[in-house]
């Protein structure tokens, strides 16, 4: 009797229930023991995750009470100051729901925060997946569902808010039709399809609640699952260290420590998702008013995901292309174009990358970001740029903050947009050269056989592998005394570029005053 | 495998917040039946799940094995053999696919055709673009009319007034809608061909931005331009409506006014232009 059959206590019972019909014990077996590298970067995926739950929680509520329709009613609820004006059903609903349900406004508010978090969480799991080179082979299908997930939630988020028909939203969705009807040859067609006619189309908001509560949300569940899926079947990637190879995982295993730990995370987001809900005010559309086609408001902001759009609008100069009759639009450039090379380069970068080093095996132990000066720099620059256009879709409220002339921002942006990623670029990689010539090998001795590339490169190729050569292979042969120093010619290089960047912007603000004034 | 130490602390922890996360939850449930503001609600739900969550995450930490675990990495780069396989066994049912090759053809032909039938709903969705698009009902003799439709009397604005107009019997038309202000009339500067368009100092501009089609609204009697707030394109309003600063490439489309016997402002014909954001077939007749 001293041993004990684990098969014969009611779980147990259960689980030969189930194992009976689908034969999934050994399955079940090597799911319990897969093993999680500990390293809190790769948190930033569950917290999309868990975000996602949250979502998805509070959507239902919402979508219970919302109610997508045009149709003109007066309003005659709760909240005093739109008491008798009229307005859509779809905003009076909202209104209704933040102040007339219970738990509505909390519901409203948690959802809206989730977003913002979903979003930032992505980005961050994105970046933490770029630098470290986590995409390469064998993970390239899922870096590119991620960066489909990527555009999937951008365009979810846009779908969400512009649901509520108030003036923010409504102003948003008349940009987008702009920008959608100025496609070259189709873009008529595509405008009419997508809103059921002219501006402001037919029954619209029907269709963006179908698509933003059930279409989308099943595309990023499934390809949720897809990504998930395969991270199981390729495990983890981890960093290199001692213990670690390119083939093990070493870390918690799933049964207890780690499913017990990630279940505790989902309770600590959801809570601080609640919390923010509660108290932080966001997105009060009984301010803003119900939309109507003649009027906007300044300092109209979109969430953060979908703001660089409205700042490559505002830095695009005024120019269109005409030619033979017919007209490549001014929107097309910063609304279709540049993003669309910007997510074809994102869902290309595997293989980009491998054909620019030749490194075509596959990579299960990570990269250190300071090891790969170019990558590095090509990703900081990025981020640079998305910075810059931020700051540029808030910059109407910036200049009106710190009473700036707009005119000699505008300028300033426009020659940031370019001049800072390249300056960040250039110190990044000296910064990463001086870092990885200085610093310790990145992987313990034993590892040295299958550490980074750098280490497993064959003779002759340790250089490829670093990085791109040339010109910037060259700068980063120059010796710099300390890393310390590195960090501060970033920095000067940092400012001078801003005052140049000023300096243009102040310079071209008086030529065209100059002109305009005359 | 070390064992997780520190047992005592965790268990603390973890009971304190397993105990403060069911008084967090109980205080909504509470919150909730009162009714009680948004912020009790949050708070009080929020500490039911991060009681949860913090119980949950000491008890991993603190009462669970740390490891480190090692698993091996399963291979699951298949070998050249596997590779044979699969291929035979695709090829032998292939091959006997090959064999029926006018049935193949038909197969091709029939998809094809029935991916059509799939394609056909899309054009449910709208109406065909033709030539609806911003064909507005501005033409000469046109009244125009105030958001409410009442006639625009010449004395309606002083100098540095503005307001949103519409031609008659179209009132809150998207297209149609236009920006009536009124200036020094000696101050305007028109392009060639507009010098009576502006009777007593009254101009008239299309409301749609040229750039993304917001709504024109902030006229700075300052330095008289008016100014879109989406992406702050800025148009002069003496000189045509000619775009001085930001991203719209052609100026607000004018509308010649004329003011008619009984003192009304009407329209002296349609817009200099077709109004609206750029499109591919702008310019083409
Ligand atoms: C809805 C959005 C997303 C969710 C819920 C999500 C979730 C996750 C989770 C939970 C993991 C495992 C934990 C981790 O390695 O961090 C993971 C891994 C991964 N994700 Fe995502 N992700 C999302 C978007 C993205 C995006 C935008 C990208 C990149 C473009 C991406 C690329 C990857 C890759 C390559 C892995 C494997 C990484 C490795 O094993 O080291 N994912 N994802
Ligand atoms: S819509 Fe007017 S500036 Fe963009």
């Amino acid at each position: 009797m001293s041993v004990r059959d684990h098969t014969d206590t009611p779980i147990g019972r259960l689980a030969r229930w189930f194992d009976v019909r689908l034969g999934a014990a050994e399955f079940t077996t090597s799911k319990l023991n897969y093993v999680f590298p500990k390293h809190f970067t790769f948190l930033f995926g569950e917290i999309a995750l868990y975000a996602f739950v949250v979502l998805v929680a509070t959507g239902v509520f919402l979508a219970l009470f919302y109610s997508p329709s045009e149709a003109e009613v007066v309003y005659g609820g709760d909240y005093q100051p739109l008491v008798g004006l009229p307005m859509s059903e779809a905003y009076e609903s909202v209104v209704e729901l933040s102040f007339s349900v219970r738990a509505g406004l909390l519901m409203r508010q948690t959802h809206h925060w989730a977003a913002l978090v979903f979003m930032g969480a992505i980005f961050a799991h994105m970046a933490r997946v770029f630098f470290t080179g986590a995409f390469r082979r064998p993970r390239e299908l899922n870096w590119v569902t991620g960066v489909v997930l990527m555009m999937v939630g951008m365009l979810e988020g846009f779908a969400g808010y512009s649901l509520l028909d108030d003036l923010l939203s409504g102003t948003g969705v008349r940009i987008a039709y702009s920008v959608v009807e100025g496609i070259p040859v189709v873009g008529a067609w595509a405008a009419f399809l997508a809103f059921g006619g002219e501006y402001p189309g037919e029954g619209f908001l029907s269709r963006l609640f179908t698509v933003h509560v059930f279409l989308m949300p099943a595309i990023l569940a499934g390809l949720i699952t897809v990504h998930l899926a395969l991270v199981a079947r390729q495990h983890h990637t981890q960093f290199p260290g001692p213990g670690k190879s390119e083939h093990n995982v070493v870390g918690h295993r799933m049964w207890p420590t780690y499913a017990t730990l990630s279940g505790g995370l989902f309770f600590l987001i959801a809570a601080v998702l609640t919390l923010m809900g509660g108290t932080l005010q966001i997105n009060p559309v009984w301010l803003y008013g119900p939309y109507d086609l003649f009027t906007v408001t300044s300092g109209a902001q979109a969430d953060y995901y979908v703001l660089w759009l409205q700042g490559l609008l505002r830095l695009m100069p005024g120019w269109e292309v005409r030619a033979f009759g017919y007209t490549i639009t001014n929107q097309f450039f910063p609304g279709v174009l540049v993003p669309g090379i910007v997510f074809g380069v994102f869902l290309a970068w595997p293989w980009l990358e491998a054909r620019v080093t030749g490194d075509r095996r596959s990579h299960h132990l990570l990269d250190r970001p300071r090891d790969r000066p170019v990558r590095t720099a090509i990703g900081m620059a990025g981020l640079t740029g998305f910075v810059v256009t931020l700051v540029a879709g808030s910059d109407d409220v910036i200049a009106a903050t710190f009473d700036w002339s707009i005119v000699a921002l505008r300028y300033t942006e426009r020659v940031l947009l370019f001049a800072l990623p390249a300056a960040v670029a250039l110190l990044t990689y000296r910064v990463c050269a001086d870092l990885s010539a200085r610093g310790e090998p990145a992987a313990g001795p034993e590892e040295a056989a299958s550490g980074p590339a750098v280490a497993t490169a064959g003779p002759g190729e340790g250089r490829a592998a670093t990085g791109g050569g040339g010109v910037l292979d060259r700068l980063a042969a120059a010796p710099v005394s300390r890393a310390t120093g590195a960090w501060r010619r970033l920095r000067r290089a940092l400012v001078t570029t801003g005052m140049v960047a000023a300096v243009v912007g102040a310079l071209a603000d008086r030529l065209r005053n100059g002109r305009a004034g005359r | 495998m070390s064992e997780p130490r520190g047992q005592g602390a965790a268990t603390r922890w973890g009971v304190i917040a397993f105990v403060v996360s069911t008084l967090g939850s109980a205080g909504f449930v509470v919150a909730y039946a009162v009714e009680a503001s948004p912020q009790w609600q949050g708070v009080a739900l929020s500490i039911g799940l991060a009681g949860l969550g913090a119980g949950l995450v000491a008890w991993s930490k603190g009462l669970m094995p740390q490891g480190p675990e090692v698993e091996e990495r399963p291979d699951i780069e298949p070998s050249t053999d596997e590779e044979r396989k699969t291929a035979a066994v695709f090829t032998r049912g292939r091959r006997s696919i090959g064999r029926r090759r006018l049935f193949g053809s038909l197969l091709v032909a029939a998809t094809g055709a029935f991916a059509a039938t799939i394609l056909t709903p899309i054009r449910s969705l709208g109406p065909a673009p033709r030539d609806k698009l911003r064909s507005t009902r501005w033409g000469a003799g046109v009244r125009v009319v105030d958001e409410r439709g009442h006639p625009v009397a010449a004395d309606e604005l002083d100098v540095g007034g503005v307001l949103t107009v519409f031609p008659e019997g179209a009132v809150k038309s998207a297209d149609d809608q236009t920006v009536l202000l009124r200036v020094g009339l000696e101050e305007i500067q028109p392009p060639p061909g507009r010098e009576d368009w502006s009777p007593e100092g009254y101009l008239a501009y299309s409301k749609i931005c040229t750039h993304a089609g917001c709504p024109v609204g902030l006229f700075q009697t300052d330095t008289q331009v008016l100014l879109c707030p989406c992406h702050q394109a800025t148009f002069a309003v003496l000189d045509g409506a000619r775009s001085v600063f930001g991203p719209a490439p052609r100026p607000l489309p004018q509308l010649p006014l004329a003011i008619d016997d009984d003192g009304f402002l009407v329209a002296g014909g349609g817009f200099s232009e077709p109004p609206g954001p750029g499109r591919w077939t702008l310019g083409r007749p």
